[in-house]
């Protein structure tokens, strides 16, 4: 209930401060500009693999976009009350820390969830002329979404740690990155040593949902992610109790 | 049941001290004003208090629960205002007090009914549907108030609830929250000296971290209305030894006293204002014959706290 009441004063917040507009019109253009050149592509050269390359490409690209944005989405959630000092309210409400975080955690999926649920315009203006498979489309988006509930996860954490936006996204968008490179490079790491760091990576997870394919080891590592970041966010804002400063 | 009840707090930030063993009660209805220069703990008792962090030792309790045991419970029962007033500066002023009433579960048939009545209490009709950050410094300090107020809360914590209003302003905050008294307990903090005459009904003085004086504001006025005073322990009996320091020019009374620990007895020797009698005293023990344990001007900290105090109101004043 108290997760309901933050999480609505926080969505408010995103849509009177003009960010999740701002966000979500950037989002939507630049994919659907990614979208639009796959199409063009494939139909021209690559024809053949329509179905399924197509979207592989465009979740890939939107990936790559989700990296960029999600991070000034998240950037504010702890570090603006930080700054205000709101959080001190918040603390000294009858609020269990667990219930701040989920309901800011909430309010942040659901503007995703919301730029992500208008991308689908895509597959449904291209069936109006060219017959579309939804199964691994939805396996798409269900990869997407858990990709960004990770980086969301990730960010709010981060956010926890500053009273600086800038430095919150900042930060969030090199942790990101990190993952996404941490298993890149085989001839520093070794061959074995690659093998565990592909379990790591947060972009190896993604690759079988472009491809159709559910796999519960993909989606049991980025839900142990979410928990993890989840966790560590609550530790943080513990914090103040041996550090004594807000 | 104290409505408030705290007990040997002590506070360390790393090796520095908030505050230091501090002790006091406040009942039911009363109006505590906490007073002291800043930095001196007021901040850091209030917000222990709070439970916006733990202390390091001690414990506090507000309408019988304990701080650190049931925090959602003494949670519920406050309303607080924090010494730099934050606010959701893109809210609309009614949606922001909304939104706390129902985080503090006031039942939602009650919520419109309580939110106009905060706003009305702290007039704040003309802007309610105003955004915040938009707002004056002296319109944000009352939305703070009325977030603070508007669940009714038993027990009402203001860390400097008049702090950077104009003179108009601040005698109707006074007037709110004397009028608050009677079914619910404030503690306000200050470090303006009249204003805790004119709001409170008990006064703690506190400074770096200890509580320095616990009184009604008349009572504390009167005692830093005194002369300087200088402290004697000694051997001797008591009817040769009054007369002796009496004599001496300069001194006005001497009186016998037993120590705010209560493990020992003294002299407080009263003397005229700019003199310093301490040689005089201590030769004219001496040369009896008797024992001499101490002798030092009193501790002058409520004087000094005083001055720095008054210094401090004059400086608002010219601002």
């Amino acid at each position: 209930m108290n997760t309901f009441t933050v999480m609505k004063r926080e969505l408010r917040s995103y849509f009177t401060s003009l960010i999740a507009y701002v966000i979500i019109t950037i989002f939507l253009v630049i994919s659907g500009y990614f979208f639009y050149t796959n199409l063009v592509m494939f139909v021209m050269w690559v024809g053949s693999d329509v179905k399924l390359g197509l979207w592989q490409y465009t979740f890939q690209d939107m990936r790559f976009l989700l990296l960029l944005l999600i991070p000034l989405l998240t950037m504010r959630l702890f570090a603006e009350e930080k700054k205000l000092g709101t959080i001190e309210l918040l603390f000294t409400n009858p609020l269990r820390d667990l219930e701040i975080i989920l309901g800011k955690y909430f309010a942040c999926l659901l503007v995703f969830s919301t730029m992500l649920l208008l991308t689908v315009l895509y597959p449904i203006l291209l069936e109006v002329v060219f017959s579309v498979e939804i199964g691994p489309i939805a396996v798409g988006y269900l990869g997407l979404f858990l990709l960004g509930s990770t980086f969301i996860a990730c960010g709010l954490f981060v956010s926890s740690l500053t009273e600086n936006q800038i430095v919150a996204a900042m930060s969030t968008v090199g942790v990101l990155v990190f993952f996404w490179f941490i298993d890149w490079n085989e001839g520093i790491a070794g061959e074995k040593a690659v093998v565990i760091l592909h379990q790591f990576s947060l972009f190896e997870h993604f690759a079988n949902f472009t491809k159709g394919v559910i796999d519960t080891d993909d989606i049991v590592y980025y839900l142990s992610v979410i928990f993890l970041f989840v966790f560590l966010t609550s530790r943080s804002l513990e914090s103040r109790k041996w550090r004594g400063i807000k | 049941m104290h409505a408030i009840e705290v007990d040997h707090l002590t506070k360390f930030y790393g090796p520095a001290r908030g505050i230091d063993d501090i002790s006091f009660t406040v009942e039911k209805g009363d109006i505590l004003g906490f007073l002291g220069p800043n930095g001196s703990g007021k901040t850091t008792t209030m917000r222990i208090l709070t439970c916006f962090f733990p202390q390091t030792s001690g414990s506090a309790r507000i309408c019988g629960y304990d701080t650190l045991k049931d925090p959602l419970e003494v949670r519920r029962r406050i309303g607080y205002l924090p010494e730099s007033v934050p606010l959701y500066l893109d809210m609309p002023v009614r949606s922001y007090l909304r939104f706390f009433a129902e985080v503090r579960k006031v039942p939602s048939r009650q919520r419109k009914s309580k939110v106009e009545d905060a706003i009305e209490r702290c007039g704040l009709n003309a802007v309610a549907h105003r955004l915040i950050g938009k707002l004056s410094k002296g319109y944000r300090q009352r939305v703070g108030i009325a977030q603070s107020l508007l669940h009714d809360p038993e027990v009402l914590i203001l860390d400097e609830p008049t702090i950077g209003l104009d003179p108009k302003q601040i005698i109707e905050i006074r007037n709110l929250i004397k009028n608050l008294g009677g079914n619910q307990t404030v503690i306000l903090s200050t470090h303006i000296l009249p204003e805790v005459s004119m709001t409170c009904n008990k006064v703690i003085i506190i400074h770096e971290g200890k509580i320095i004086a616990v009184d009604t504001p008349g009572n504390l006025m009167k005692r830093l209305q005194q002369k300087p005073q200088i402290l004697v322990k000694a051997d001797a009996p008591d009817n040769e030894i009054l007369p002796a320091l009496s004599s001496i020019s300069g001194v006005i009374d001497v009186e016998k006293r037993t120590t705010r620990t209560g493990d020992g007895e003294f002299y407080a020797v009263s003397t005229q204002e700019g003199s310093s009698l301490v040689n005089e005293l201590a030769h004219c023990i001496c040369d009896r014959g008797w024992k001499l344990h101490e002798i030092r001007p009193v501790d002058m900290t409520l004087e000094e706290i005083f001055i720095q105090l008054v210094t401090e109101e004059e400086r608002v004043k010219q601002q």
